[in-house]
């Protein structure tokens, strides 16, 4: 039995990675993490120049999960290039890549740069839903998502996933979108677009009005969301949304994805990938899989 | 390399000292390397409720591995309620110790003001507890007469206490502590609500003194990665490579000049 798995051409040990943003660029979970026992670590979304991101309260905690609205802060890709890539090349895992921008040109510049760097792919975020302009507004339109899918090819030098925004009426339409763009994998979920109110202030808990939802309460959405973008393309999709065991993870394996994000169940354990990759080995053990790619979508 | 984890700490007390207020001490690995001014990050039992709460250190015993934390009830249905209602003998999962901490060492030889205000009155404990210098003025601020761990500060040094509605000590703020007692210092350690923050550090710039202030976010991870929790710093911060700081990796304690609050 292994638990290797091949997402466009990139061989990862096992299936699980971590979801963008909630995972810095792996040095703060180091104490926690053997990071050489994850698949890949996907790093926060970096931009071409560094963005302060949103004023604070920035997240708030709701019935089974969170919102956040961090607004990418990110250092720019000059101190992701010089700090964050070799630190993690010291471990022996996968390094994706999540890049974030305003326009076109912003996410073409940052991929253009990554294209000399030692790093094995590229995650497009198209569907951040915490900042004004740019992400959301490639992710909700399925003209806009492939074009840019298309743009960002031209520069990649690594296999590009497109991270989807769950916040559309088709997310199957949203797939086959950046799928004719070219992509050559797709992850989902991003957050859910929500809002919280403080009653006793009388006003908005976040200071950006609205948050990206994760955690647990949104596993089951995401769960039927991968499903739904597994069946209706043919490159390899990374499920994501509220993971936070092994057996939320294997639901999204069964439904079709071919690998995993663990995100926002690292705030509850910084240590949970390591249950997460063990209780799918254990899994994969007790059901008989001698691989991960025997399971990927055998509930139809 | 992986050196930390969550831990189940055990419960060996709790007690409610003042409305609302408790005071609980937990068994913990994380005593073995706690400064004051650090913090705990707290999980409840309850699956619903996923983020850690942050909660400031108020007593290190390190010979018997415990922690003391004393923290606010912020609600019906909050972690803090069930936190309230753990027992001797009950487990609370926990990570810790996190943050820097005050640096105690820089008060030796001086005249120092430990401030606190409100729930930010626990940590200075610890830091009295701790820290040599020339003249250790506390000046605590309280709501009204539950005036919570006095008598464990009287222990520790010249004790000031100002009371909102002025049934104990100075009425007002901790500032109106300071200036009815004409007090006067070369360092300043603090933590607080944010306007008693602000109020201490336009103090501590227009009089010169070395001021270190605790500061408060709302936080996520608790460990520097996902950057909920960040104040405006004066320069660009070296990590963020943007005017921001984590509160809970760079801080909770910054130099009060470093920040803009």
């Amino acid at each position: 039995m292994n638990m290797k798995v091949n997402i466009a051409g990139v061989e990862w040990k096992n299936p699980v990675t971590v979801a963008s943003g909630t995972f810095g660029s792996g040095a703060e979970f180091a104490d926690y993490v053997d990071l050489n026992r994850l698949g890949a670590v996907t790093t926060k979304g970096v931009a071409n120049i560094p963005w302060t991101g949103n004023p604070t309260p920035r997240v708030a905690e709701t019935y089974g999960g969170m919102m956040n609205a961090v607004g990418l802060q990110n250092p720019g890709i000059d101190v992701f290039c010089e700090r964050d890539i070799p630190f993690l090349r010291q471990y022996d895992t996968k390094i994706i890549v999540n890049v974030c921008g305003k326009s076109t040109e912003d996410y073409c510049e940052v991929v253009e740069r990554l294209a000399g760097e030692d790093v094995d792919m590229l995650e497009i975020n198209i569907s951040c839903p915490n900042v004004k302009e740019g992400g959301i507004a490639f992710g909700q339109d399925p003209k806009a998502a492939e074009a840019i899918t298309k743009a960002v090819k031209k520069y990649a030098k690594q296999p590009v996933i497109m991270k989807l925004s769950p916040n559309v009426t088709s997310i199957a339409e949203m797939a086959k979108a950046v799928e004719a763009g070219g992509a050559d994998a797709v992850s989902l979920i991003n957050t859910i677009t929500g809002m919280k109110i403080d009653i006793n202030r009388k006003s908005f808990v976040l200071a950006n009005k609205t948050g990206g939802v994760s955690g647990p309460a949104i596993h089951p959405i995401a769960v039927r969301m991968v499903y739904e973008a597994a069946n209706a393309v043919n490159v390899p999709v990374i499920g994501m949304g509220g993971i936070t065991t092994a057996e939320d993870a294997i639901e999204m394996i069964l439904v079709g994805a071919s690998a995993v994000s663990v995100g926002t169940a690292n705030f509850h354990d910084p240590g949970v990938t390591m249950k997460i990759v063990d209780g799918i080995e254990e899994y994969m053990k007790r059901q008989g899989f001698q691989t991960v790619d025997e399971m990927v979508g055998i509930v139809k | 390399m992986t050196s930390k984890k969550k831990e189940n700490a055990q419960v060996i007390s709790q007690e409610k000292i003042a409305q609302d207020i408790y005071s609980m001490w937990i068994r913990t690995e994380a005593a073995a390397e706690a400064k004051p001014g650090q913090f705990i990050s707290m999980y409840t039992n309850d699956g619903s409720k996923l983020l850690p709460r942050p909660i400031s250190i108020c007593e290190i015993d390190k010979e018997n591995s415990s922690l003391r934390v004393v923290y606010r009830v912020t609600g019906k249905n909050t972690g803090t309620e069930e936190f309230s209602k753990l027992q001797a003998g009950d487990t609370i999962p926990v990570i810790g110790p996190l943050g820097n901490g005050f640096p105690v060492e820089k008060a030796v030889g001086k005249r120092a003001f430990l401030m606190g205000g409100g729930i930010g009155v626990p940590p200075i404990l610890e830091l009295a507890k701790q820290m040599e210098c020339e003249k250790k003025q506390i000046v605590v601020g309280y709501r009204n007469d539950e005036t919570f761990l006095r008598e464990e500060f009287e222990q520790n040094g010249e004790v000031y206490i100002s009371t909102e509605d002025g049934s104990i000590g100075t009425k007002g703020n901790v500032m109106d502590a300071i200036r009815e007692n004409a007090l006067e210092a070369d360092i300043i350690y603090a933590c607080g609500p944010t306007p008693m923050l602000r109020a201490i550090k336009a103090y501590a710039e227009e009089n010169s003194i070395e001021c270190y202030i605790s500061l408060e976010e709302r936080m996520a991870c608790g460990i520097g990665a996902c950057l909920a929790c960040v104040c405006q710093s004066k320069e660009k911060d070296h990590h963020s490579n943007v005017h921001n700081k984590r509160i809970c990796k760079d801080g909770p304690v910054f130099l009060s000049t470093e920040v803009e609050i």
